[in-house]
């Protein structure tokens, strides 16, 4: 759907009404995944491996099933084979068959009258393991003889002589690169290292099912896309579609986490084995270990330059760390390292390796943070040794509309220069830097999803009207929905409700992910009230007996237009809605589409930093974000997206890992050890919205909130480096960490 | 089992209520009285998301014992709007949009009352400092600071 070619005068888009959910989340009223109950509710828990890798030799429940309060017990046995490997490895990851792969792998759930008796049957059930060597590491697992996850699967082994654990390859570019680099007056050539972060959403998974006797079955749940949860329980519980219905709860936070399952197929199979409903909420230790994490990577970056600042070539070796299933993320990783550049030459190519660790989830951007951070430190690096800035670079060099990217596409309307430039211009780019501070820069980028939509909205017979949308509101959605609604149809957004329907309610949509939501749903929801629009003035045209085309909507009212212009009192929306019921029925409109054109985003950060020489500790002085995004429909709620998706990547840049102990255990699964930024850790994040409409959505609107997490690895990295005068290469940049740099 | 019969006030209303001796306050609070406004993000003391104040003083309720709150006063954040007259740390983090998901709003809020109830007047950095102990993953703190620095202004001036 393209941007209307008709400019307009925007009246709601643009201002900051209060969000409709808000009052809810101040009260304690708002109820998330773990605050519902239900009459007769057992608790569930979950059996997770203390192994890194076994073979599950045997699972003897017995012990528990005797135990007085257990209501029933499920292993790998009760659940059905899945429609396919992709399917089977989600539900394998919900429960080991054969083998557990990582420290915390589910074995076994349990559900029980209470905690304490679910608990201690836990203790009950025996499992006997066969250990088998592990892997964490991502040079480890190449390895020729390293330990293999799936022997029984042939995974490749590229590049050549690799274990067989690597899930995916990718290849990527266009040019001749050797004859790039020939042209170079200067290639800087590096190897980075990330380590695996968790999204860190502060509320745990949590869910409540409840299936009857006649197999149909409720589930409730927090959930980035309920859609998605009930097609795959559905498929491991062998059930039909239709004898689902799932209803997302508000949702604590997912960043892409929460776009998967792990414990509602389990307590879908308690339920329906005890026949009441089950409650389960991970804790914090099984939200580390066994749900989330992102990738780990290890990656070469060859970028050559010109003395004047051009980029001659790029070429990256991209090695991403994916847990102990098959991912693709080196895709999304190949494809957004250099997408901020317009480059003759340029070549991108990597693998996911499979590593006995939880399965990687996506976490906003998924691959392109730990992507971009090479690139974005190597031209930093070019930038200082031939003494230039760093801007002034990133714009001769950058994308622009007509670019073809490194990945294929050529770009439409884009915002990186204007961003750029709006970084250069900015007081913060000019102001001074005491000792030991270093500025950083860089640019990021994200494609954006678009994806499958259904949005239906239908008119009250008070003149207000009902939304109702698929897509859990993990941020301040139901706001923006409202305010397009109300754009469109030139009524007040008070006059509005939106509402996210259980999946029985409404029909298909993708999950909350990709920043699709206020494109996508956004764009459906204008094309629904456009569909209502369109059966009012219809309504309108038959009470005035003139053409339905003569009839014209204006600011919430139906107008006669053309020669009947005048002739007859425009009528409102509520006049309209009032008499429905005597002009047809009831007036609503809906649509259902599989949208495309959301349009790529690019950010630019820039961070100032300051390093104690001494002990290496960094402090964050002060950080601004730049971002394109598209028509900014509430802008408190895009400049929301872009102050925390900087923190998260400050706290990926500085402080947050997964750190394994040699016998392949997580030692830091908690909030204690593994330490997200605090509010004491931070400067205000200052932001600049730029507005470059996306040209594939009615109002230009684009997704905001994934970019941000991409530029902030780099720009803080490049501060660091530029503090001590080294080039940091690892991540995160840990005190210890920073020391070694400087004592060199 | 034995049970321990507490006798309490929560949110200015008389309360009683059994647990067991291993039992949290948490735990009470949101699974026997169904006050869910306080959140469990951890259980370890780490993230804040369930602060109320005991007697007063801001603590984690995952962190103490439901038999504790034995003759004490307990306020959550159900207790601090007043009928429905928010509270103005409530309409100002609405204001401000401090929230995203809002899962660390309700510890965010007891805790910012308890910091404004000690330091009228806080300075930005005291109160960064002061909700350190806040977990929130969403905003990157700087509209809830801003919201925080508001109220107190209003406050103040009210
Ligand atoms: S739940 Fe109490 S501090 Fe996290
Ligand atoms: S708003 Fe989501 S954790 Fe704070």
């Amino acid at each position: 759907m393209a941007l209307d070619t008709e400019k307009r005068e925007f009246k709601i888009l643009g201002t900051r009404p209060l969000r409709p959910d808000g009052v809810d989340k101040v009260t304690g009223r708002a109820l998330y995944g773990a605050d519902m109950s239900a009459p007769g509710m057992l608790t569930g828990k979950i059996l997770r491996s203390p192994h890194a890798h076994a073979r599950i030799i045997s699972i003897d429940t017995s012990a528990a099933e005797a135990l007085q309060g257990v209501k029933a017990v499920v292993t790998a046995n009760d659940f059905a084979k899945a429609s396919n490997s992709f399917m089977q490895d989600g539900l394998d990851n919900c429960m080991a068959r054969g083998k557990v792969l990582y420290h915390g792998h589910a074995v076994a759930g349990v559900a029980a009258v209470s905690e304490a008796i679910a608990k201690q049957a836990l203790k009950l059930i025996a499992v006997e393991y066969e250990v088998l060597p592990h892997v964490t590491e991502i040079l480890d697992a190449i390895k020729p003889d390293a330990p293999v996850l799936h022997p029984d699967r042939n995974f490749k082994r590229l590049p050549e002589g690799t274990a067989a654990n690597i899930s995916h390859t990718t290849d990527f570019g266009h040019g001749d690169v050797e004859a790039g680099f020939a042209a170079a007056d200067l290639i800087v050539e590096r190897t980075f290292k990330t380590e695996a972060t968790h999204q860190g959403y502060i509320e745990p998974h949590a869910c409540l099912a409840s299936m009857g006797p006649d197999g149909k079955a409720d589930l409730w749940c927090c959930t980035q896309g309920h859609y998605n949860v009930r097609g795959m329980c559905a498929d491991y519980l062998g059930m039909n579609i239709s004898q689902l219905r799932v209803t997302a709860s508000e949702i604590g936070g997912g960043f892409g986490g929460k776009t998967t399952v792990f414990i509602e197929p389990v307590a879908l199979a308690l339920s329906r084995k005890a026949g009441k409903p089950v409650k389960i909420v991970m804790t914090r230790d099984e939200v580390f270990k066994a749900s989330g994490p992102t990738l780990s990577s290890l990656t070469d970056v060859k970028i050559g330059m010109t003395k004047d600042g051009k980029i001659t070539a790029g070429y990256a070796m991209l090695r991403y760390q994916c847990g102990a299933f098959p991912s693709g993320t080196i895709d999304l990783g190949a494809m957004s390292a250099f997408a901020a550049y317009d480059l003759d030459a340029v070549h991108t190519e990597g693998f996911n390796v499979m590593t006995n660790r939880p399965r990687e989830a996506a976490y906003r951007a998924p691959g392109a943070p730990t992507a971009v951070y090479p690139v974005e430190a190597v031209v930093d690096e070019l930038c200082l040794e031939l003494g230039l800035d760093p801007i002034d670079v990133r714009l001769l060099n950058a994308a622009d509309e007509g670019t073809k990217a490194s990945y294929g596409p050529t770009f439409e309307a884009i915002g990186l220069k204007a961003t750029l430039e709006a970084a250069k211009a900015h007081p913060h780019y000019s102001a001074p830097l005491g000792p030991n501070q270093g500025r950083g820069v860089s640019a990021g980028f994200w494609f954006n999803f678009g994806g499958n939509t259904s949005v239906s909205l239908s008119l009250n017979d008070d003149g207000t009207v009902a939304v109702t949308e698929g897509n859990p509101d993990i941020g301040g959605s139901r706001a923006s929905i409202s305010m397009m609604a109300a754009e469109e149809l030139g009524i007040p957004y008070e006059n509005i409700r939106t509402i996210v329907a259980d999946t029985n309610s409404l029909g298909f949509n993708d999950v909350t992910d990709g920043s699709r939501v206020t494109f996508a749903v956004g764009l459906a929801t204008i094309e629904a009230a456009r569909a209502a629009i369109k059966i009012m003035c219809t309504r309108v045209a038959k009470i005035w007996d003139i053409d339905p085309e003569a009839v014209t909507w204006e600011d919430g009212y139906a107008k006669p237009a053309g020669e009947n212009a005048g002739k007859y009192d425009p009528m409102s929306l509520a006049e309209i809605a009032a008499i429905a019921n005597k002009t047809g029925g009831p007036i609503a409109g809906h649509h259902e589409v599989n949208a495309d054109g959301a349009g790529v985003s690019f950010g630019v950060h820039l961070a100032d930093i300051e390093v104690d020489p001494e002990t290496g500790f960094t402090k964050v002085l002060r950080y601004t974000v730049f971002q394109d995004a598209g028509k900014a429909v509430h802008p408190s709620y895009v400049e929301g997206q872009m102050q925390g998706g900087a923190v998260q990547g400050i706290g990926w840049a500085l402080n947050e890992e997964y750190i394994y102990g040699e016998d392949g255990r997580l030692q830091n699964a908690g909030f204690l050890d593994y330490r997200i930024p605090v509010a004491s850790d931070l400067p205000p994040i200052d932001t600049v919205i730029l507005e470059i409409p996306n040209p594939g959505h009615p109002y230009g609107v684009r997704g905001v909130g994934e970019t941000p997490i991409v530029p902030p690895l780099a720009a803080v990295s490049n501060g660091v480096s530029r503090a001590i005068g080294k080039r940091m290469s690892a991540l995160p940049m840990s005190p210890p960490k920073i020391l070694k740099v400087i004592k060199g | 089992m034995n049970k321990i019969h507490v006798t309490t006030n929560i949110n200015g209303d008389p309360v009683e209520y059994l647990c067991e001796p291993q039992e949290t306050l948490l735990d009470v609070l949101r699974n026997n009285l169904q006050l869910t406004g306080a959140k469990e993000g951890c259980g370890s003391g780490d993230c804040g998301a369930c602060s109320v104040t005991l007697n007063g003083r801001l603590v984690c309720s995952c962190l103490v014992l439901a038999a504790e709150a034995e003759g004490q006063e307990v306020t959550t954040v159900e207790g601090m709007a007043d009928g429905d007259k928010l509270h103005i740390l409530q309409k100002k983090i609405l204001e401000h949009a401090a929230l995203q998901c809002g899962i660390c709003i309700p510890g965010i809020l007891v805790a910012s009352k308890a910091l404004l109830e000690k330091h009228p007047d806080p300075s930005e950095e005291q109160a960064r400092y002061w909700l350190a102990g806040n977990l929130c993953r969403c905003t990157g703190y700087d509209k809830i600071i801003n919201a925080v620095m508001d109220a107190a202004a209003e406050m103040r001036g009210a």
